[in-house]
């Protein structure tokens, strides 16, 4: 496993970054800067380019324009590597059904070089409330198991940049609570977490930032006192340029 | 992490996951041999089948069973997006590329274990004249097929129509495969085998496949980048 040191940052910036598919535009020139030990939650429509910001924050997507920097290094520089220090949750979870929860964290520990593995995948299953049944196959678990599953696999390799598409997508009340604090442990840790969800109930008191997004252009929104959804209705509601 | 380390580790997975379902090599099996034996009857009359059918038939029984495992084997990473997870791990994207690859070709060489005595049966082909020259052309062949494959079943996996675009893409670029298998193999099992002539196209397979899969290997992360 290469030094996380030399491929460690402290933030990532966005600058002047847009995404075009064709002649769609899925971002558009966009500047924002993400700092460790800090929540950011994305909000916007369907459509509205979240996915796509995380896609080139994943380094899975590459910028039309502009750039994506980690630190002060673009990703390019930076080379495969960098994926040692970046966890993403898909809203399709990265999980084999065919596989138990145990084998598919070892198979990605595996291709992430990690040292004391056995000991990582059983703090995961852990970390999961998985334990009892960590060796049945995954596609005998319900949505909200495979959904606490795929996130200790995301997170496995202690990333420090973490990206969650609809985290909280399948949970009942008592997961979205753990789910929760398992983020904000993430953040007392120093990592940098993005989340685009729609479930502004579970995001409230955790964000700490809010970056609001509509056609492909994104705004930042104070959080403050205000219900996290009436701060989105009333951004959605204001003029775009 | 090394690209072999890394595509062992895939293959391996994939063979976990296909000893659990076995989705792939029966289906694949089943119609390898239901192909054979479809020609079988069509083709042999009194005991006696054309000359060079077997080998002809042999390799259509690969390629058409190679083509479905080719499409299914993407199929299963593209369901979860698991093949997204593995070009977001840390590791050279040429390593999925040889790992699926490496899956394949042991699922298919497997097949052909069963297929090859199969059509020794059926057309009374001297399968054990030159088994190490006939074993060389299969491995060979079946090389350049799912090496050729495995790019392109990797390029279409998010395309709408890939089950009807992989065949389109697939037989006119592994026709050279094909073609070389069929002769060589005919070679050895015609009436007055020419073992020099099954080497010689044993020899263009093997161009054959380390052109084409350096060249897959090449264009492996272009062709899964955005």
């Amino acid at each position: 496993m290469p030094s996380q040191a030399t491929l460690d940052f402290d933030n990532v910036h966005l600058r002047e970054a847009s995404r075009h598919y064709g002649r769609r535009r899925a971002l558009a020139r966009t500047s924002l800067t993400f700092g460790r030990g800090e929540i950011v939650g994305l909000f916007g429509p369907n459509g509205a380019g979240k996915s796509t910001m995380l896609g080139l924050l994943s380094t899975t997507l590459h910028p039309t324009t502009g750039s994506v920097l980690f630190g002060d290094r673009p990703a390019a520089d930076l080379g495969d590597d960098l994926r040692h220090r970046i966890g993403v949750l898909g809203h399709d979870l990265f999980l084999y059904g065919d596989l138990t929860a145990r084998e598919n964290l070892r198979f990605f520990g595996q291709l992430y070089e990690l040292p004391n593995l056995d000991a990582r995948v059983q703090v995961a299953l852990d970390e999961a409330r998985l334990v009892e049944r960590a060796d049945d196959r995954v596609s005998g678990y319900s949505r909200g198991l495979r959904q606490r599953l795929a996130l200790e696999r995301a997170l496995l390799h202690d990333p420090r940049l973490v990206l969650l598409d609809e985290p909280f997508t399948g949970l009942d009340d008592d997961s979205a609570g753990f789910l929760a604090a398992r983020l904000r442990r993430l953040r007392a840790s120093g990592a940098i977490v993005l989340m685009a969800t729609h479930d502004f109930d579970n995001a409230a008191g955790l964000v700490d930032r809010m970056v609001c997004l509509r056609n492909g252009r994104a705004r930042e929104v104070a959080v403050d006192g205000r219900a996290l959804r009436d701060r989105y209705r009333a951004t959605m509601a204001e003029e775009w340029p | 992490m090394s690209v072999l380390r890394a595509a062992l580790l895939i293959a391996r997975k994939d063979l976990v996951v296909e000893s659990r379902s076995r989705e792939l090599a029966y289906t694949t099996l089943f119609f390898a041999v239901s192909c054979v034996l479809v020609f079988a009857f069509a083709l042999i009359r009194e005991g006696r089948a054309l000359e060079d059918a077997a080998a002809g038939i042999l390799w259509v029984a690969i390629a058409f069973s190679g083509t479905l495992a080719l499409g299914r084997a993407f199929e299963r990473e593209r369901q979860a997006e698991t093949l997204k997870a593995l070009l977001l791990a840390p590791i050279e994207p040429s390593a999925v590329y040889l790992g699926k690859l490496t899956g394949l070709l042991i699922l298919m060489i497997g097949v052909e274990l069963i297929v090859v005595p199969v059509v020794g049966l059926l057309f009374d082909a001297p399968i054990l004249r030159a088994p190490l020259l006939l074993a060389a052309l299969l491995a060979a062949g079946t090389v350049g097929f799912a090496g050729v494959g495995t790019l392109f079943a990797a390029m279409l996996v998010r395309a709408h129509s890939r089950d009807v675009l992989l065949p389109v893409l697939l037989y006119p670029i592994t026709v050279p495969v094909i073609i070389a298998g069929v002769r060589g193999t005919a070679a050895i099992f015609a009436a007055e085998p020419n073992l020099d002539v099954a080497g010689s196209w044993l020899s263009m397979l093997v161009f054959f496949d380390a052109v084409f899969v350096t060249l897959a290997l090449w264009t492996f992360r272009p062709v899964m980048s955005d």
